[in-house]
């Protein structure tokens, strides 16, 4: 067992951390005060490959692994909360269910795409009525002759709007429950699907999340995604997948904050002395740094174990359980070493602190990973 | 069109502390980077490869360590990579350095070599210029933009006041400034490849040609005679003034100075 890193994913973690310092760490203040979609920095990510790290060469991707993927995801992330998630929407929740589960020709006309930058990806299962309860799916597709008709609305998607290309679950019969539930291959554009609101949120706040609105939009049959009626498996193993992307993210976050409050507490001084002296910010500091680390390693099994095993729900569960509970424990405590200056907007520990929240909530909350964690021992 | 690089492995001065008491700096644990100007090297020659094409291959005397910043450089887009290191190059100055390049580069064909002006760990601006003696062929430094046109290259060669344009036959070689451009970033399926698909290859004593007397320690005519840290210069004043206000401040000071 060895748990050091290979020397090109150690090349890969250098490339990251340049590219975040210099590219992304300079605009986050401002994305999150504006609210604005990173648009620059994603095409920048686009040219450099980031979109499609763990997709085979044979379709444009850039043939590296999960753990390269979770280790880009790891370094936007402590930077730019905002910008960790859009990479891990994109690659998680829409380039890999179409790796996975798409045709040849679905694979070519839009995998192609999104792994070579020109298009952004985003996922589309929660709807009013069926957050964590998904199988509740109140979105209708009914076939007539070779269209799906498209019929109702998802909400607090991901990178919506500003995406070209969504899977969007949907009911296809309604009397076979979860087994009646559908994926397809959406594009933008499409007459009958629109952009409904777009939320207001306490963090990533320059991530795009809105509603899609489907109003007898037509899919061509061509874009069903794999069978019909095994939708809602592809979502669930989407999901496992996705929870890697997250559980990175909040990663990233828990080790910005502590990267961030190290070099705080070395330079702040009290009572005559840099606060780095005081035993209560060592005690707090070793604990925090061990909680990172202990994340960092589920994190990394997780990704590992999504390109060697055949199921990985648990550690991934695992992962996005720990290192989210990490990331909402680990940025309260940074922002509390910072003392007042921590709950202004001038340090970045307060944008970092309302980030990490999310990460408990979004693809599955910490109760739902207790469930799918639980569920496999009980 | 064939380019040959000239890089080194170098601490990234950034990083690097100096101990408080001994003054010398501390290495360990100091990150590893390609040279600034190589770098820049590198780039000019991976765009002279995107725009009219071009076979790039980077090399690199050193200890076994500098596979790293070879592997770099192909994740960048280099195509061919080789690593002259043995025990017998070891203690070289620029003499013996530039001796050892000129002899494994003479194991390539090339039509353009492009080295850094000069390494941030040693700043002698040396080597570049000694390989193309050693070479007998035409140098240029202080790159800051080059253009090839047929068989020839054409480099603006940047001083502090002004700036030459110079026309040369192909081969020759350039040294870059870190100004002649933005490096690209590697690319992460660049970096797989570096390492999974693509080999360093290494080059020792016998596979070079060249005389013993040049080589390594015993090859280098340098002696250091002194070494000291740099005197540390007075600190600046600093003054928050409007325009007129600055100009006044200024020419008061000249004049203070007698050089106004």
């Amino acid at each position: 067992m060895d748990f050091t890193l290979s020397k090109e994913h150690e090349m890969a973690r250098t490339l990251f951390r340049n590219f975040a310092q210099k590219e992304v760490k300079p605009l986050a203040r401002e994305v999150d005060e504006t609210e604005v979609f990173p648009r620059g920095t994603v095409s920048k990510m686009q040219k450099l490959g980031f979109l499609g790290i763990p997709i085979q060469k044979e379709f444009g991707g850039q043939g590296c692994d999960t753990l390269t993927y979770a280790i880009c995801v790891e370094e936007l992330s402590k930077v730019c909360g905002t910008t960790g998630v859009i990479v891990s929407a994109h690659t998680s929740l829409c380039a890999d269910p179409i790796n996975k589960f798409g045709t040849p020709e679905q694979k070519e006309k839009f995998l192609r795409p999104l792994v070579s930058g020109e298009k952004l990806g985003a996922f589309g299962l929660t709807e009013p009525n069926a957050g964590t309860d998904a199988s509740g799916q109140q979105t209708k597709a009914v076939l007539v002759e070779n269209e799906y008709i498209l019929n109702g609305s998802k909400i607090f998607i991901t990178n919506g709007k500003e995406a070209d290309i969504y899977i969007i679950l949907a009911m296809t019969d309604k009397s076979k429950g979860t087994r009646g539930i559908s994926a397809f291959i959406l594009e933008k554009g499409t007459p009958g699907f629109t952009f409904g609101t777009k939320e207001k949120k306490m963090g990533i706040r320059g991530s795009a999340t809105y509603e899609l609105i489907f109003t007898d939009c037509r899919i061509p049959k061509e874009n069903l995604l794999g069978q019909e009626g095994k939708g809602f498996g592809y979502a669930m193993q989407t999901l496992d997948g996705g929870r890697i992307g997250i559980a990175a993210q909040a990663l990233g976050l828990a080790a910005g904050a502590l990267e961030t409050t190290i070099a705080y507490v070395k330079e702040r001084k009290q009572f005559g002395k840099s606060i780095s002296k005081f035993q209560n910010t060592q005690f707090k500091i070793a604990d925090m740094a061990t909680k990172v680390e202990a994340a960092r390693l589920l994190v990394y099994k997780a990704a590992i174990a999504k390109d060697t095993q055949k199921v990985f729900s648990v550690e991934a569960a695992m992962a996005k359980l720990y290192a989210s509970e990490v990331a909402s424990e680990v940025t309260s405590l940074a922002v509390q070493l910072h003392g007042g200056y921590g709950y202004t907007r001038e340090y970045d520990v307060e944008r970092m602190m309302r980030d990490a929240k999310i990460t408990e909530i979004y693809e599955g909350t910490s109760e739902v990973q207790r469930m799918v964690i639980s569920g496999n021992l009980l | 069109m064939k380019i040959i690089v000239c890089i080194k492995q170098v601490p990234d001065t950034n990083e690097v502390r100096l101990d408080p008491v001994t003054g010398t700096l501390i290495r360990d644990g100091v990150p590893s980077i390609i040279n600034p100007d190589d770098k820049s090297g590198l780039e000019a020659a991976l765009r002279l490869k995107d725009e009219i094409g071009a076979e790039v291959s980077v090399i690199s005397m050193g200890p076994p360590a500098a596979d790293a910043v070879l592997r770099e450089a192909m994740a960048m887009g280099a195509d061919k990579a080789y690593l002259v290191t043995d025990r017998a190059f070891g203690g070289a100055d620029t003499w013996a350095t530039s001796s050892t390049l000129a002899a494994a580069i003479n194991n390539l064909e090339y039509d353009l070599i492009i080295t850094g002006r000069q390494a941030i760990d040693g700043d002698t601006a040396q080597v570049g210029p000694q390989i193309a003696e050693h070479l007998n062929i035409p140098n240029i430094s202080y790159a800051e933009d080059i253009k090839v046109e047929g068989d020839s290259i054409i480099v603006k060669r940047q001083y502090e006041d002004r700036y030459h344009i110079i026309k040369s036959k192909m081969p020759c070689l350039i040294t870059a400034l870190a100004e002649l451009n933005e490096p690209r970033y590697m690319t992460p399926g660049g970096i797989f490849d570096a390492y999974k698909e693509k080999k360093v290859i290494i080059w020792g004593r016998s596979d070079i040609t060249v005389d013993d007397s040049n080589l390594g320690l015993k090859g280098s005519p340098t002696r250091v005679a002194q070494s000291f840290p740099k005197s540390i210069k007075a600190n600046g004043q600093k003054v928050n003034l409007d325009a007129d206000e600055s100009a006044t401040y200024i020419l008061d000071k000249l004049k203070e100075k007698y050089i106004f």
